[in-house]
This record gives structure tokens, C-alpha cells and sequence, in this order.
């Protein structure tokens, strides 16, 4: 179609070509784009769709790793796998339960915090400051580096005579053997607010609960070795979010923060009416990666703490792991990437939710606010 | 005259930010904050560095200290008894076979995407951004079972193909080819030239900043992976750095306090990708910008 009208064709020696011709240059294009979209196309299709669908096919099997899966000899089971892990009372649903509350409390740490650390970052970088470039690049670097590098490093700074407590103690403080330590961060913070005894716990709380954990176990906050590897990766992180709010800023119309200089706004009002706005969508997107980097968590844990001390760092991410090439629990397993990625699918969804429920709400509210203001300044008005 | 017209309008307006100058609370706590933070960035890399230096007991009985006593090299010297140059190698090999495939295939597939017509091109174009959203730790055990079924698993070609398969720089692509104006192209298709001469000789010479950005991502990518290396095989002979490395803290090594064998591994596996990095930083940022829009 883009050849067909041909306009220069007059000035050409080589024969004009007609309507058969454009028809016959769209039927060629045709095949170039299957030709080029193919080899990509077989990859992808060989190596995620079809995998997909070969996992989903075990997940229904009792598969236990030898032979192929798909051979007679398997015996299909149906959902029981998922009931496994999540209906009936027993161990594996037990492990599994314990490895979503983990990553849970993991989730509800982590992305707070490098969304915060990340925005606080690039507003401080985003004025006029020297060196910006040197301290960018400083807190970005980490997240460029590879995991298992970093989770040398982390091991070594926080083992029991590691930097860490090295440096806690010039501050006169004692620290944990992190990697080591399963205590539970709530149950500690309980324990120093007098509200119980974690050597002795309440029965209320003890006695029962969802889900084949005690109410006990589920709140017991992240234990000391998983708040070392949240640190870990709120560390390793933040960088690379903090360059995605940077670009944001970039976009913050400078003619609207003018005006608010103008109209009198101080610092914080001109955050608030002019800045954040402006930074929502890069907002929703730290949030929503981080949400989805988090729950998928699996390197640190294979690293350093392999699921342990007392099971406080297991992950679903990890557990099907070791479900399926330790323990040959190939069924069980794939159940767990499946049930992992609905609870992904779920919490993006809520939260997009969420946020642009608060969007529509925000944004009536500023918006409420301009308007305010448009009526005390008329320039405003010619700036717009 | 020359030289009064030049002054002057430097010279007035000089008194007036000296008058309105205040003392900078807020610039020097934001040096106050980034310094901090500066120091926690660092200061872990320094360590790292510097321990590889140390002997094992100095390691362990100083980690703080910045300064080795005594300055040794015996921890570099053991790495390399182990396996660790077959990392090496292994990574090399495994990185460049997977940047060369991804970046060709990508843009292949990207220009196919934004300038050819072709039937099911939009179907296509679903399917790349339904696999953008999956998870790659929910497909740990999936790829496992196709390279079982396909019987490469613990081959080469098993450690490198799957991550060819990228729909992250397809989407990459397909978006820088649909910002690049269609005229030049266009006069050369009138020129007569077959669609793949046009992408091998006008088109791909443009994108070179595109074609950057995803070079650099893909080897990043690769030298960093984990995950599917621990799927994909299990023969000692086809470990990479990060596969090799990581049996360090998990095997007899990693028991006793060998902190400097450790961090001298990670050390010198995280030199190519700072190189790359330090050379090409503009690009990385470009990458993470761009790779944001795939969420």
C-alpha cells in the first residue's frame, strides 16, 4: 500500500508498476513479515507457551521425574496436587502456606521500602546538585550487578563477626546472627512492649488459625534472617527505581510549577499539587514491578539462606524448586508456579485497581484545588 | 565600547542573588543524604574489594577495615585451582551466543511488528506482551520439562537457546522501529530493494542506539542469570560464573571462613558487566526507562 502510488515514478528508467504489482509487493510483504517474525516466534512459543502448557499438564499428574511425563504410565490425578498444597491439612500444605506468609511479609516490607527510598533518592537528585551524575550511578550500580555477587558480599557483611554487627557494636549494640536467627520481627516487638512472651505465647493465639498455620505463625512478622535479606534487596533495588522517577520528573510540566512559585505555594503544597501528580504513573509502575519482582524472590534464598533457619526464608518460588529437583515432587511443584502466578495475576489486578481508584480521587481533589486557585490569579488562566 | 557592553550585563544583575542568598538548609541536608547513602553504596563494594586482599583470619577478625595486613593475593591463587576460569569461560561463550541471538531475532521480529503487514500481525503482537507478563520464575520448571522432552537438557544448546526466547526486546525494538520515520525506506523499496536488504542496510545502520541498549541488556542479562542455569543443567563441565560461584558458599568451601576465595569470585565476576557498564552508562539508563514500559 505505501508503494503503490509511486510518485517518483516518472523520473525512474525501470518499468512503472501497476496495481497487479502493489498487490503482488503486499502479498510479498506478507511473507517477509512471517519470515522475520518466525525464528522468534518458534522460540518464544518453544520455550515459554509450550512449557506452560506441558507444566500445567503435570501439575495434574503424579510425575515423579523419571521417564517422560507424558507417557502412559502417568497417572493423572486432577487437582489433586492443588488441594495438597492448599485444602488438606498436612505437611505440604503446611510448608506451602508458611512460604506465602514469608513472602508476604517479604512483599509488605520490601516494596514500601524501595518505592520510598527510590522517590526520596531522585527528588533529592532531581535539584540542583553537584555530582549528580557520581551519585546516580552509585546507587544504580548494584542493580546491574549479578545476585550471586551480591550475595557474597551480603553474607559476608552479616554474618555473626561480620561488618554489620562490627559496626553495631561501636554503637554499643549486640547484634543478631542474622542468616541464623528465626525469630519473628512482630514477635520480638511484642516481646519488648511487654504485650506477651514469645518463650511462652498466648493460646489464643496458638490455637488455631487459617490454613493449617497458627495465627501464632502468621504474625510473626519477618524473622531476623529474612529482614536481612529484605535489606538485601531493598539495597540492590532501589536504584534501578529510582532512575524510572527520575525520568518522571523529568516530565513534570515546569510551566505549572512556576506557577505554583507564583501563586505562593510553598515546598510540600508544590509537591503535592504539582509533583506527585505528575509522578503517579511512574508511581503505579514501581509498585506494580516491585510487587511482581517480590513475590518471585528466589535467587537470594537459593544463595544464602536456602530456606532456613526453621523454614522463616522458604519462598514459593524456592519450595517448588526444591518440591520438584530435590524432592521429585514434580506435580506438587508445578501446582506452586501455577498458584504463585495466579497470586501475581490477582494482586496486580487489585492493585491497579486500588491506585486508579485513588487516581480518579486524587486527581478530582487537585484539580478541586486549581480551580481554587484559578480564581484568585488571572495569569494563571494565560499560562494554561 | 566592546568591552562595557560585556560587563555591564554581568555586572548588574551579580548584587542581586548575593542579597537574596539564604543559608542552605535544604541543599546541604540533601549533600547531608545523598552522602549517606552514598557511603552504604559504596562502602559494601570497597569491602568487597578489599577483603579480597586479605588473608582469611584477617578477613574474620577485621571486617570493617579497609586496609589488608598483610596484602595478599593467595585468595585469587586458590580461585583458581577451583573450576573458576571453566565459569568463565562458560559465561563468555553463553552470553555472547545469547546477546547475538536476541539482539538479530528481536529486531528481526520488531520490524516485522511495526512496519511489515502481514497477516496475524496483531495476534503477534498479543502473544509478545502476554509473554512479557509471565513471571520467569514461574517457568523454572516448565523449561525444565521441555529441554527434557526435547532431550537437550544438560547440553549447550540448553544453556543458551531458551534465552534467546525474549519478547522483552522484541517489544524493545518494535517500539524504537515505530519512532524512526518510514520515507528512507520507503525510497529504497522504490529503489527495488528486497525487504531483507532494506532491514540489513537502511534500517539497521539507524537504529544503532536501539540495537545498543539491547546488546548491553541481553549480555547483562545473561552473564547474570541464575535461575535457568540451575535448570537447564547439571554437569559440572557446563557451570557459568554465576552457577560455579554460587557452589562456593554452598559446598566444602563455603563452610570454613573463606571470605577472601569468596569475595575475590564475586569480585571478578562482576568486572565485565562494571565495565560495560561504566563505558556505556547512558545506554543502561535508556534500558531501564525502556524496560519500564514493558510492566
Amino acid at each position: 500500500m505505501t508503494a503503490a502510488p509511486a510518485p517518483a515514478g516518472g523520473l525512474r528508467t525501470r518499468p512503472l508498476r501497476g496495481a497487479g504489482a502493489a498487490g503482488a509487493s503486499r502479498a510479498g510483504q506478507g511473507r517477509a513479515g512471517w519470515a522475520f517474525a518466525t525464528p522468534q516466534a518458534v522460540l518464544i512459543g518453544l520455550f515459554v507457551l509450550i512449557p506452560i502448557l506441558m507444566a500445567f499438564w503435570v501439575s495434574l499428574t503424579d510425575w515423579r521425574g523419571r521417564g517422560s511425563p507424558f507417557s502412559g504410565t502417568v497417572g493423572f490425578v486432577g487437582f489433586d496436587n492443588y488441594a495438597a498444597i492448599l485444602t488438606e491439612p498436612g505437611l505440604a500444605r503446611q510448608d506451602f502456606m508458611t512460604s506465602l506468609r514469608n513472602n508476604a511479609w517479604y512483599v509488605l516490607l520490601v516494596v514500601p521500602l524501595q518505592t520510598a527510598i527510590a522517590l526520596g533518592l531522585a527528588l533529592v537528585l532531581n535539584s540542583r546538585i553537584r555530582a549528580k551524575g557520581f551519585f546516580r550511578t552509585a546507587f544504580y550500580f548494584p542493580t546491574v550487578t549479578s545476585s550471586v555477587a551480591i550475595s557474597l558480599v551480603f553474607i559476608f557483611l552479616f554474618t555473626g563477626g561480620g561488618a554489620v554487627n562490627a559496626l553495631l557494636g561501636v554503637f554499643g549494640i549486640d547484634g543478631p546472627n542474622w542468616f541464623s536467627d528465626s525469630r519473628g520481627l512482630l514477635h520480638l516487638a511484642g516481646d519488648g512492649l511487654g504485650l506477651w512472651d514469645s518463650a511462652n505465647p498466648p493460646a489464643a493465639l496458638t490455637d488455631g488459625g487459617p490454613l493449617g498455620l497458627t495465627w501464632w505463625d502468621w504474625l510473626s512478622g519477618p524473622s531476623i534472617a529474612l529482614a536481612a535479606l529484605i535489606l538485601l534487596v531493598v539495597w540492590t533495588s532501589a536504584g534501578g527505581y529510582m532512575l524510572m522517577f527520575l525520568a518522571a520528573l523529568q516530565d513534570v510540566p515546569a510551566d505549572v510549577r512556576e506557577a505554583a512559585v507564583m501563586d505562593g505555594a510553598n515546598r510540600w503544597q508544590r509537591f503535592r499539587a504539582v509533583t506527585l501528580p505528575a509522578l503517579r504513573p511512574a508511581l503505579f509502575l514501581v509498585t506494580t514491578l516491585g510487587l511482581i519482582g517480590t513475590w518471585q524472590v528466589f535467587d537470594q534464598v537459593y544463595l544464602i539462606s536456602q530456606g532456613n533457619p526453621a523454614k522463616t526464608t522458604l519462598t514459593p518460588a524456592y519450595l517448588s524448586y526444591t518440591s520438584a529437583f530435590e524432592t521429585g515432587q514434580w506435580g506438587r511443584a508445578a501446582a506452586m508456579s501455577f498458584v504463585l502466578f495466579a497470586i501475581i495475576v490477582v494482586l496486580t489486578t487489585l492493585q491497579r485497581f486500588l491506585m486508579r481508584d485513588k487516581d480518579a480521587a486524587a486527581e478530582k481533589k487537585a484539580a478541586r484545588a486549581v480551580a481554587r486557585r484559578r480564581t484568585s490569579t488571572t495569569f494563571f488562566h494565560a499560562d494554561r | 565600547m566592546t568591552a562595557t557592553l560585556e560587563t555591564t550585563p554581568v555586572q548588574t544583575p551579580a548584587p542581586a542573588p548575593a542579597r537574596r542568598r539564604r543559608f542552605p538548609v535544604g541543599r546541604f541536608l540533601a549533600y547531608v543524604v545523598l552522602v549517606a547513602f552514598a557511603v552504604v553504596y559504596l562502602y559494601p563494594f570497597l569491602i568487597q574489594i578489599v577483603t579480597s586482599f586479605k588473608t582469611n583470619s584477617d578477613a574474620t577478625n577485621s571486617p570493617l577495615s579497609l586496609l589488608p595486613d598483610p596484602v595478599t593475593t593467595a585468595a585469587f591463587g586458590r580461585l583458581f585451582d577451583t573450576d573458576f576460569a571453566l565459569w568463565g569461560f562458560n559465561s563468555v561463550w553463553v552470553s555472547v551466543l545469547v546477546t547475538l541471538g536476541r539482539v538479530f531475532l528481536c529486531s528481526l521480529a520488531g520490524y516485522a511488528l511495526a512496519r511489515l503487514r502481514f497477516r496475524g500481525r496483531s495476534a503477534l503482537f498479543t502473544a509478545v506482551l502476554a509473554v512479557m507478563a509471565v513471571p520467569s520464575v514461574v517457568l523454572l520448571i516448565p523449561k525444565f520439562l521441555v529441554l527434557n522432552q526435547l532431550g537437550i537438557y544438560d547440553t549447550p544448546v540448553a544453556l543458551f537457546l531458551p534465552l534467546v526466547a525474549d519478547a522483552a526486546g522484541v517489544f524493545i525494538m518494535k517500539q524504537f522501529f515505530e519512532s524512526v520515520p518510514a520515507s528512507i525506506e520507503e525510497a529504497a523499496r522504490i529503489d527495488g530493494a528486497g525487504t531483507f536488504r532494506i532491514f540489513w542496510s537502511v534500517v539497521l545502520p539507524m537504529a544503532r542506539p536501539a540495537l545498543i541498549t539491547l546488546t548491553i541488556l541481553s549480555f547483562q542479562a545473561s552473564w547474570n542469570e541464575l535461575p535457568h542455569f540451575i535448570v537447564a543443567s547439571q554437569d559440572r563441565d557446563l557451570y557459568t560464573l554465576t552457577k560455579g560461584v554460587a557452589t562456593l558458599t554452598t559446598g566444602q568451601l563455603g563452610s570454613g571462613n573463606q571470605f577472601p576465595l569468596t569475595l575475590g569470585a564475586a569480585l571478578l565476576m562482576t568486572l565485565p558487566v562494571a565495565i560495560v557498564f561504566f563505558v556505556f552508562q547512558r545506554y543502561f539508563v535508556a534500558g531501564a526507562n525502556e524496560g519500564a514500559v514493558k510492566g
